[in-house]
């Protein structure tokens, strides 16, 4: 699952050459052997890595504190987003719903690669929500969509289905 | 930039250690772990840094890189892996092992759920060459990891595997100066015995996928709802509780006798127990006890068990109006009123055996000192106002009224009898000087408006460090839910200035010469009693407090003492800007009951405490049936059925039947001398048990949580006499050599764990504990032993110690001696009763003195007609009424109805005789009942004459507590059922008292009735 989630990164950044990838644990983490250095291990971590190596140091956030919400969000991915249980589902959906309230993506108005792995990681909860939850998660269902539109993005993923009219035209707005 | 943290939160370990190792300029605020600071998520989170956009970072580790990078170090890609691994590997696992360990008491447990991530941290430092994690130097990754396993590996009382590179690397870090005062900020620098920790974690989600849930998904707080033999032990629990027990007596130090005066000392916990102070114009009752003095006397002593320095204070509160009252209805100085009482309390709590280090009182020099002091300073320091309050006077008894001793017509629904602050009627809020017609309770007459100036406490503006210090107590203190709710409840409604002077002349003076003849209102007078009992204690009473840094503050209370402790008497304190210590644990009771009704002097209901010894029941058993009954969380109520059920079950049948066994057998089958033991799997596992027990009690007693732990014992004592019964040791001793071996084993386990329970015992039932002790002739170094730390179960006596002589501890409740007791103080009035009402039992001098009116009270009853008594008579028909309804409603068993409506018939009949009537004619003809029974021309004559100022002065009293009671739930928004409920008493009460004043209450009623 991380091993394909980090080479459609590699191909969403461009990188030409594909990287040799292990896996360790029970947990399966994935880890990036290198030649120019030790092993990296954790997705987050490769995945910075392979922004760096790919020259888009602004996927990262264009400021420290840019940067330090950016990896915030990729944390709670790993840490809060996966292997969630059934019951943690609606809590993660309302605070990020809250939490885009007012925003284009989650580190604001530019896109990161928080978006990104926010998006590979969530893809499994929003393709089985229903089209009430979809319009009661309103904002997240809106920043999903715009980022399984992003040129390049959603690569080995089936797209979801979202009834923009029914969505957008609601109480909302 | 704003950093929040939380008291015992490790993550914000994390986030400090790193601030102060980066040095970046930061605002840290300390907030309550319920305190929800990111706007966008639905649990609160902690720590939370908010950046100068005004967004909020809320994972620590990212707060953490952030700090690190504007400090200019960027994250590296190892720093990186590192700080991931933590997040998404290593907390899982330290989540668990926490849960288990501070919440469960399963250390062992904590660190095999650690084992793996420990061994991968091993691996990776063998492999390095580097010091530290990523370099040379100490980086980001470093502090997170070390703030993340400091809890655990700071304890040392853990056993982790062979991790000596781990080790290593967690002492570097943790020596440097940031690591080290981060962990003294946020855990007190004790790991896993951090009290704050504990409070953390009990507000933590229960980890998923833990072992511990699957096994017992109880919330540990209730050990009533674990089956008692149904917890497994794991083996290793096993092996850990066999390897206790095998260490026997270590050579601690005993906890050596009291020397006066205690004062805080270095490296000691120095705990400071208040109770609340009692009123010294009446005899306290149960609930008073149970509320207060009790309850402190029971941490005082589980505190000086654990070898902390405590110091348990309290006294009498003796200024203010009430005693002035009582001294002119006792024809009486004020001083003289407070010293006869102050001795009929200091007698009461002697008897209850409550250990006071100091029982002092509010009217002495050190307090006109003390809080003149308090008073000089918050004057100068702005926080006192000024202001004319209009006051009724009546000449007559040279005194402005309180609201509560004024009556007149109400100026909004014109009802005549609306009271200086309220209209009973129509409940509109009223200020004494509005009233119409006023009149002076005491004397009647009509008194006039004065203007007179007084001083406020301006609350408003101690708002704002009063929140700040609330949110630190509170986040990091044993506040109980009541408290914490009280205290909001008034943050929320906002502060006003209250008044802090009185025109009386029973108080402190205020030392101001504007304000020559005042006092100082009692709510600000009284709190300040606890520093000037300290200081009659002892000179050097500022050590205590006015050391926050070195004190723990306990103050017990009931409920309805909250605002007081927890805002209006800090206030003063921060306000006086005198570094006082202020309060860390505010444990508030709810009420106690008796027998579903209210304790109440004025009708006779309820047993107080001058009266519990009168019943023969010893001194220990009501602790125990208090403490058993504390109304912790919710109202409980006092019931003499209850009292012997539990007397007879638990302390005869399952407390003292096994440790008398356990006893019995170590004298009848081995001549006084504990048998050699050779323990089983089965022994062991119940060792395991005791020893979960014996933690339970100590985590429970921890927090407070006095009447939880004392299920502890006794779930303690049911496991014993599972075990006997089971062993039956009085067969085997007649059995061959390895039966006659078992026989010892079990004997000397059980009475080994009665020596246990002697130690835990000790905080309820004092006596019986030394009792128990003499009985097994039991070291002296036992309680230190058993209650260091989280507890252990040592085997204390061992094989040839020899035990004293064994006895029976408690004796039966028999039904008829309840059924005495109960109609003695259920406040039905009999003439006992009735006595008891009007005077206390002449004890001292000042008894003697009785007033005409008691008489002639007594003599109306003797002679049959007594409309007062039938007033009295007609509320217990009511209630009994009520009571027998209930029961029908309930089902309740046919027996049990019966006996309430035989009660009820009773009181029908004693009430047709109070009202002159004959209930059954023929069979009283001619019995001396006739002689006496006055014609209703008689009985008119009585209501008339029947004033009795003695009685219209208590129901004056009465009248205004129950006024009192009535707007503070009207205050509070209580349901409109339970207030009605008040107000009906109340407006009972006022008929009472019209007709004790002579008057007649319902003119037309009672002339349609008599005539």
């Amino acid at each position: 699952m991380a091993l394909k989630e980090l080479s459609s990164l590699e191909k969403a950044l461009g990188l030409k050459k594909p990287n040799k990838y292990s896996t360790q644990g029970d947990k399966k983490v994935p880890v990036l052997q290198r030649s120019n250095g030790p092993a990296l291990s954790g997705l987050v971590t490769i995945a910075t890595y392979l922004v760096r190596e790919a020259n888009r140091a602004e996927l990262l956030g264009e400021s420290a504190e840019h940067r330090a919400i950016v990896q915030q969000w990729l944390e709670y991915r790993v840490t809060k987003v996966d292997g969630c249980q059934k019951e943690d589902i609606k809590t993660i959906l309302k605070d990020l719903n809250t939490y885009l309230e007012d925003k284009v993506y989650l580190a604001g108005n530019q896109f990161t690669l928080a978006d990104t792995l926010m998006y590979y990681g969530i893809h499994h909860i929003i393709v089985d929500l229903a089209v009430q939850e979809k319009e009661k998660y309103v904002n997240v269902t809106r920043w999903f969509d715009h980022v399984q539109h992003y040129p390049g993005i959603r690569n080995h993923l089936p797209p979801v289905v979202v009834l923009k009219n029914r969505v957008y035209t609601g109480s909302h707005h | 930039m704003k950093l929040f943290v939380s008291e015992g939160n490790p993550h914000c370990l994390k986030v400090l250690a790193v601030l102060k190792l980066t040095g970046v300029k930061c605002d840290v605020q300390h907030v309550n772990h319920e305190e929800k600071v990111v706007p966008h998520l639905s649990r609160p989170t902690l720590p939370a840094l908010l950046l100068p956009s005004g967004m909020h970072l809320f994972s620590a580790n990212s707060i953490c890189r952030y700090l690190g990078e504007v400090s200019g170090q960027p994250s590296s890609d190892l720093n990186n892996q590192w700080l991931e691994w933590e997040a998404s590997e290593l907390q899982p696992a330290v989540a668990q092992a926490l849960h288990l360990a501070v919440l469960q008491g399963k250390g062992s447990e904590a660190s095999s759920a650690l084992q793996g991530q420990l061994s991968y941290l091993e691996q990776s430092l063998c492999k390095k060459t580097t010091p530290f994690l990523t370099a040379e130097i100490v980086s980001v990754a470093d502090v997170v990891l070390w703030a993340a396993l400091y809890p655990i590996l700071s304890d040392h009382g853990l056993v982790l595997g062979d991790q000596g590179k781990v080790q290593n690397w967690f002492e570097r870090v943790g020596m440097l100066a940031a690591c080290e005062s981060a962990a003294q900020e946020v855990l007190q620098g004790k790991g896993l015995k951090s009290e704050a920790l504990k409070a953390y974690m009990q507000k933590q989600p229960a980890p998923p996928h833990s072992q511990a849930q699957k096994r017992d998904n109880q919330p540990c707080n209730s050990p009533e709802q674990v089956a008692d033999g149904d917890r497994v032990m794991s083996e290793e629990e096993i092996l850990s509780a066999t390897v206790t027990w095998a260490k026997g007596l270590a050579d601690r130090p005993m906890i050596s006798d009291r020397q006066h005066p205690i004062l805080p000392k270095e490296g000691k916990r120095n705990i400071l127990v208040t109770s609340a102070l009692p009123y010294v114009n009446n005899v306290p009752h149960l609930g008073n006890i149970i509320g207060c003095v009790l309850s402190a006397d029971v941490y005082a002593r589980y505190g000086r068990l654990r070898g902390w320095n405590v110091l348990y204070v309290c006294g009498t509160d003796e200024y203010g109006t009430a005693t002035e009252n009582k001294a002119r209805e006792e024809g009486l100085t004020p001083q003289q009123i407070c010293d006869k009482y102050h001795t009929v309390h200091a007698s009461i709590y002697q008897w209850f055996q409550v250990d006071f280090d100091y029982f002092g009182r509010t009217t002495t020099e050190k307090q006109t000192q003390i809080a003149q002091n308090i008073f000089w300073r918050l004057h100068e320091r702005g926080f006192l106002l000024e202001d004319t309050v209009e006051q009724l006077r009546c000449e007559m008894c040279q005194r402005f009224l309180a609201d509560r001793f004024v009556e007149g017509t109400c100026p909004f629904c014109a009802y005549p009898e609306a009271r200086g602050d309220q209209c009973d009627k129509c409940g509109k809020l009223i200020n004494a000087v509005e009233l119409q017609e006023p009149k002076c309770k005491v004397c009647n007459q009509t008194p006039v408006v004065r203007s007179s100036k007084h001083l406020f406490l301006d609350l408003p503006k101690l708002e704002a460090p009063l929140e700040q210090w609330l949110e630190k107590s509170m986040g990091s203190g044993d506040w109980t839910a009541n408290a914490k709710q009280i205290t909001r409840s008034w943050l929320r409604d906002g502060l006003k200035p209250r008044c802090i002077t009185r025109d009386l002349k029973w108080g402190t003076p205020v030392p101001h010469p504007d304000f020559s003849d005042k006092v100082f209102y009692v709510w600000f007078d009284a709190p300040i009693g606890y520093l000037s009992i300290t200081a009659n204690y002892t000179d050097q009473w500022e050590k205590w407090w006015k050391n926050p840094e070195q004190v723990e503050l306990y103050n017990f209370m009931a409920k309805d003492n909250v605002p007081f402790h927890s805002v209006v008497f800090p206030c003063s304190l921060l306000g006086a800007q005198d570094n006082y210590s202020l309060v860390n644990h505010l444990v508030a009771t709810e009420y106690l009951n008796y027998e579903d009704t209210k304790f109440s002097k004025s009708r006779g209901v309820g047993v107080f405490g001058d009266m519990a010894k009168d019943t023969g029941i010893p001194s220990d058993v009501w602790r125990f049936y208090l403490l058993y009954l504390r109304p912790e969380g919710q109202d409980s109520a006092f019931s003499w059925a209850d009292m012997a059920i539990k007397n007879n079950s638990e302390l005869l049948n399952n407390l003292g039947n096994f440790i008398n066994r356990a006893g019995m057998f170590v004298s009848k089958f081995f001549e006084n001398c504990v048998p050699a033991m050779d323990l089983q799997p089965e022994d062991k596992r119940l060792l395991a048990l005791v020893g979960w027990e014996l933690k339970q009690y100590i985590s429970l007693m921890d927090k407070v949580k006095i009447r939880d732990s004392l299920k502890c014992i006794l779930n303690i004592s049911r496991l014993g006499n599972q075990y006997i019964q089971v062993n039956e040791p009085w067969k085997k001793i007649k059995g061959g050599d390895t039966d006659r071996q078992r026989a010892g084993t079990v004997t000397g386990v059980s009475v080994n764990i009665a020596c246990l329970l002697s130690v835990m015992l000790l905080p309820y039932m004092p006596t019986v504990c030394q009792t128990i002790r003499e009985q097994l002739n039991a070291p002296p170094t036992v309680t230190a032993t058993m209650l260091q730390g989280t507890g252990n179960f040592v085997c204390c006596l061992p094989a040839g110690h020899h035990i004293g002589v064994v006895s029976p501890l408690f004796q039966k409740l028999e039904a008829d001696q309840i059924e005495d007791l109960k109609k003695r103080f259920g406040g039905q009035q009999t003439e006992e009763e009735e006595t008891i009402w009007n005077k206390p039992k002449a004890s001292t001098q000042a008894d003697v003195v009785t007033q005409p009116a008691t008489t002639s009270a007594g003599q109306t009853v003797k002679n049959g007609a007594d409309p007062e008594r039938a007033k009295e008579l007609t509320l217990a028909v009511a209630g009994q009424g009520e009571k027998v309804r209930a029961l029908k409603g309930q089902k309740a068993e046919k027996a049990v109805i019966a006996v309430e409506v035989d009660k009820l018939l009773d009181l029908k009949k004693q009430l047709a005789l109070a009202e002159g009537k004959n209930q059954e004619p023929d069979q009283t003809k001619g019995t001396k009942n006739t002689q006496h029974a006055p014609s209703p021309a008689t009985t008119a004559q009585a209501v008339i004459n029947k004033a009795d100022p003695e009685r219209a002065k208590e129901l004056t009293l009465a009248v205004a507590e129950q006024g009192e009671k009535v707007r503070m739930l009207k205050g509070q928004k209580a349901e409109k059922a339970a207030i009605t409920t008040e107000v009906d008493k109340l407006l009972d009460l006022k008929k009472q008292l019209a007709l004790a004043e002579g008057k007649n209450p319902e003119p037309t009623l009672t002339k349609g009735k008599k005539k």
